[in-house]
């Protein structure tokens, strides 16, 4: 039951958000020609006077209204561009977003450092209260009234978080001018750990690091008594805060190509894009070394690791997506789909996403040795990878990826859409230590193993047949053997031709009969 | 055998099905079924009620599983099997005729004449109706008695406080399931259920059940003339094979359907397995240990319907288990037990017992005084390895044999904290190293 403290938690993390969803709305913009003067470029600044001249000086009331205008304006601009064919002239959709950010005017710009803390504290607080408290009762893992909570099982409260998160993601990849201030919010932290200001993906990659800190801390209460699951949770939240979210924005900070050193090809599918292969060589001895490294960390990393430990050493202990799902997504871990139909789209989707990145790469690759973007003149490397960028990168892996955990469970992406987890998979099914072992005749086919797993796993099946269960999506965050009444699961890395893949015809104790020789 | 027919659709029965499908292509197999149209899981019942699960995650088998391995199911009561013409005859009429026919029907709950049983708010848990009445007239109560503290006890214990109702649990025994475990596993289970707050009374049994005016439960008197104000009354004393219906078909009963080694009933084609049935005679395991006539246990179940299924396709088969086993869970303890494990250690019986500092979890071996050689082993909080310690119990090996090697056994999860020293003397329990950072020593 709560208590007080709890629903006072609950009460502060709203307001909170509320004020943090609110701040979107606070500000007046208004265009100016010094802000101009700032965000355009010098050549273009006579253009771009005489196309936001209606404009210019207005004062508006919401983002809603400035930025149809600036884009209005600059869309006309770009038109002209084109009939004239200065293509290279046309303004880019940053400059809305700079010059949007640069026109926020009034009280809250001037004061937006308030709005952060109280924000940011409310929240983290509010959230804190919220969870800290389990701590009194005693350990062992309770799913009690999941199924009864609006907010885990598919209700009304799910429906709203879905859309809520699936909305943000629209407008954080297409619309990020309606987030300007948001990055007004984290400037401050932005010039702080790299040095310049706040971009909507540093704003994001904060939010992240926050949601997985928090939310960790939360796993780190749930789980207590398990020490697979606290070690694992703790793991996920250093790799977020140290790799993917310090280290790369100290980079920055340095003047180095910025890149989180745990992400590795196919999963960073840009990887081996021109523009950051020129990068890496202008920066040298450096930039060289993150080039062998990323190689290296798919080329060799993997298999020798998934060999030993099973994709989990990627999915559940150290990845970005992973450590959200593991987190963020843990409350919703039962809402994936176990049924066999949902097996055979897995495999055909997650595959084919991974065979999309292979040839993509080899077709950037090629254009960027030979200079030729085409191949047999249909394969064509732009096309390619924009289509790529704009459906897996931007609608799977955000969209659909994290704003459907209240919807379809914590790993739609990783299930469905990562082509890191289907090439980590392949190693696992085929040539791997491990396997997760089903104990004798123990099990009672409860069904608490195949709701609580993420990736849709019918763990069931396999326990209640004494089969072990080698499976390629499975990402051995080991929930199925935290909940299992009975004692009946384990991760475990042995001899791999020691793996029971085909059932027992007899369960164990019943010694009498052997179907087998 | 061209129509074989099941009555029961619990694991015992689908067992059945599913082998018998597995070897023989030919044969019409129906299943009967009155609870449910689907197999589902008995033992995840409570999961449902807790808010862990649906009703639909209980199934182990999709619906379509049914119609794809061609095992036919049917939604109706038998009231009558007709041995002489080799039919069931089912409530709404319908009859069905069989050339071979498996009863498993399971168990009810077991019912003590007490005063006031009828009482609203007063039941056992068995089934899905049982579920559904235990759903309705748990709405918004704040008080709850459970009687008995056996497995089913203990989970109407758990799944009421998992409503934040306040639960009462009456225990015959002087200590937690004395009946079962010995002295010392029953006081870490007894303080485990207090630490959650439930009000466990030992060596107090129910006297009469109170009914209001409306006939709704109201309070229940213990023997000691305690009057205990509740609104639901949970009745966990165990169960009877449910074999009413079988009076006057001729079949052979005694508190369930009397069956010899190959479960064949008194009457040729007939069949009993599972809950519902009584061995004629001690079954011998193959561990040398005689088992319990009646066996109301899930594994027991399945095996009954693999061992069948080989009769039934034409390959007698006797029932021959190996050592015993079962596992329990009581609120966050687990529980598992394998070979033979009494209360009391029989003549000639010694036994090694450990128990963790934290009070909360423990081995026990249970040896023969003359050879050394294990005959049972039991755990509270840990998990053990079914084969291992199976392997062990049939190969009669000796403690110390079994103590230096007790580390195959372990099945916890990584990282857990290594306790096998502690267990045969060696050395402290080491912990973990994140419990070693996070916690005082």
């Amino acid at each position: 039951m709560q208590t007080t403290g709890q629903r006072a938690g609950l009460f502060l993390f709203l307001i909170g958000f509320a004020l943090f969803v609110g701040t979107l709305t606070l500000s007046q913009y208004r265009l100016t020609d010094q802000v101009l003067a700032k965000t355009a470029k010098k050549e273009q600044l006579t253009d771009l006077r005489t196309a936001t001249a209606p404009i210019l000086g207005k004062l508006y009331g919401s983002s809603f209204g400035f930025v149809g205008d600036l884009k209005a304006a600059v869309g006309q601009l770009n038109s002209g561009y084109q009939q004239a064919k200065q293509y290279d002239k046309q303004i880019g959709s940053d400059f809305i977003f700079q010059t949007t950010k640069a026109a926020s005017t009034g009280f809250f710009p001037a004061h937006s450092q308030w709005f952060f803390w109280a924000s940011l504290l409310l929240c983290v607080g509010g959230a804190l209260l919220y969870f800290l408290p389990e701590r009194r009762t005693l350990p062992g893992i309770k799913n009690n009234g999941v199924f009864h909570n609006p907010a885990t099982n598919r209700g009304w409260i799910g429906i709203i978080v879905g859309t809520f998160l699936i909305g943000f993601y629209v407008v954080l990849y297409f619309y990020p001018e309606y987030l300007t201030n948001w990055t007004l919010l984290f400037d401050p932290l932005s010039r702080l750990v790299n040095g310049g200001p706040a971009s909507q993906w540093f704003v994001y990659g904060s939010l992240y690091t926050l949601a997985i800190l928090v939310m960790g801390v939360r796993m780190l209460v749930k789980y207590r008594g398990n020490p697979y699951q606290q070690i694992r949770t703790v793991s996920v939240m250093f790799f977020q805060l140290a790799f993917a979210f310090l280290i790369p924005e100290l980079m920055a900070l340095f003047n180095q190509p910025a890149q989180d050193l745990k992400n590795m090809w196919p999963l960073d599918y840009s990887f081996y894009f021109d523009y950051r292969i020129d990068e890496k060589i202008k920066a040298g001895t450096f930039g060289l070394f993150l080039l062998v490294w990323g190689t290296a960390l798919w080329l060799v990393g993997v298999p020798i690791l998934t060999y030993f430990f099973g994709k989990r050493w990627y999915c559940s202990w150290v990845c970005g997506c992973g450590g959200l799902a593991e987190t963020l997504g843990d409350p919703y871990r039962q809402l994936s789909d176990k049924r066999l139909v949902a097996w055979k789209f897995e495999r055909v989707i997650v595959h084919s996403v991974l065979a999309f990145a292979v040839v993509m790469t080899a077709l950037v690759l090629y254009t960027y040795a030979t200079g030729q973007s085409s191949l047999f003149g249909i394969l064509d490397s732009y096309s390619l990878r924009s289509t790529y960028g704009f459906a897996i990168g931007s609608v799977f892996a955000g969209v659909v990826g994290t704003g459907f955990y209240p919807l379809m469970g914590n790993r739609v992406w990783c299930r469905f859409g990562c082509p890191l987890a289907a090439y980590l998979g392949l190693v696992q099914r085929f040539k791997s230590r491990f396997r997760i072992t089903t104990n004798g005749g123990q099990c009672i086919s409860c069904g608490n193993c195949s709701t609580y797993c993420e990736m849709g796993i019918d763990v069931r099946w396999y326990a209640q047949r004494g089969q072990d269960i080698v499976r390629s999506s499975c990402v051995g965050c080991g929930i199925c053997s935290s909940v299992c009444p009975r004692g009946v699961l384990n991760l475990e890395n042995a001899d791999e031709t020691s793996r029971l893949t085909s059932p027992n015809p007899i369960l164990l104790g019943n010694n009498s009969i052997h179907v087998q020789p | 055998m061209k129509q074989l027919v099941i009555i029961g659709n619990g694991i015992a029965g689908i067992t059945a099905a599913r082998h018998v499908r597995q070897q023989d292509d030919q044969v019409r197999i129906t299943v009967i079924s009155a609870e449910s149209d689907h197999f589902y899981s008995r033992t995840a019942l409570m999961y449902i009620y807790m808010g862990h699960m649906t009703y639909a995650h209980t199934k182990p088998y999709e619906d379509f599983f049914w119609a794809k391995n061609r095992i036919d199911l049917m939604r109706g009561y038998v009231e009558r099997v007709d041995t002489a013409g080799k039919q069931v005859q089912l409530a709404d009429g319908k009859t069905l005729p069989y050339d071979a026919l498996v009863i498993a029907t399971g168990s009810v709950p077991t019912t003590v004449d007490w005063p006031g049983l009828n009482a609203k708010g007063v039941q056992g848990f068995y089934g899905l109706p049982d579920l559904a009445s235990m759903e309705q007239y748990t709405q918004g109560i704040d008080r709850a008695v459970v009687v008995g503290g056996g497995l089913i006890g203990i989970e109407l214990a758990e799944m009421l406080h998992s409503r934040h109702i306040a639960v009462t649990m009456l225990v015959r025994d002087q200590t937690y399931w004395g009946s079962t475990l010995p002295a010392e596993e029953g006081r870490i289970l007894e303080q485990h259920i207090r630490d959650h707050g439930i009000d466990l009374r030992l060596a107090t049994e129910l006297r009469e059940i109170q009914a209001d005016e409306s006939g709704r439960v109201r309070a229940v008197v213990t023997t000691d003339g305690q009057e205990i104000p509740c609104q639901f009354v949970g009745l966990g004393i165990g169960v009877t094979p449910n074999v009413g219906f079988l009076r006057g078909s001729g079949i052979e009963l005694g508190k369930g359907v009397l069956v010899n080694e190959y479960f064949e009933t008194s009457i040729p084609d007939v069949y009993a397995i599972g809950d519902c049935n009584e061995f004629r005679d001690p079954i011998i395991g193959t561990d040398g240990a005689p088992r319990k006539t009646i066996e109301q246990i899930w594994y027991t179940g399945r095996m009954h319907g693999e061992t069948l299924a080989q009769t039934l396709c034409g390959h007698r088969t006797a029932y021959r288990p190996g050592a015993f086993f079962n596992s329990a869970k009581f609120l966050d303890i687990e529980y598992q037990t394998y070979g033979t494990l009494n209360a009391k250690p029989t003549e000639g019986e010694q036994t090694h017992y450990w128990e963790h500092p934290n009070g909360r979890q423990c081995v026990r071996i249970n040896y023969r005084a003359d050879d050394g050689r294990v005959v049972g082993i039991h755990a509270l909080g840990l998990r053990l390895r079914h084969a291992v310690i199976d392997r062990w119990i049939q190969d009669r090996r000796p403690l110390d044999y079994v103590l230096r090697h007790f580390r195959q056994a372990d099945f916890n999860p990584e990282f857990s904290d290594a306790y096998t020293d502690a267990l045969t003397g060696n050395g402290p329990v080491r912990k973990s190293w994140l419990r070693r950072l996070f916690s005082s020593p």
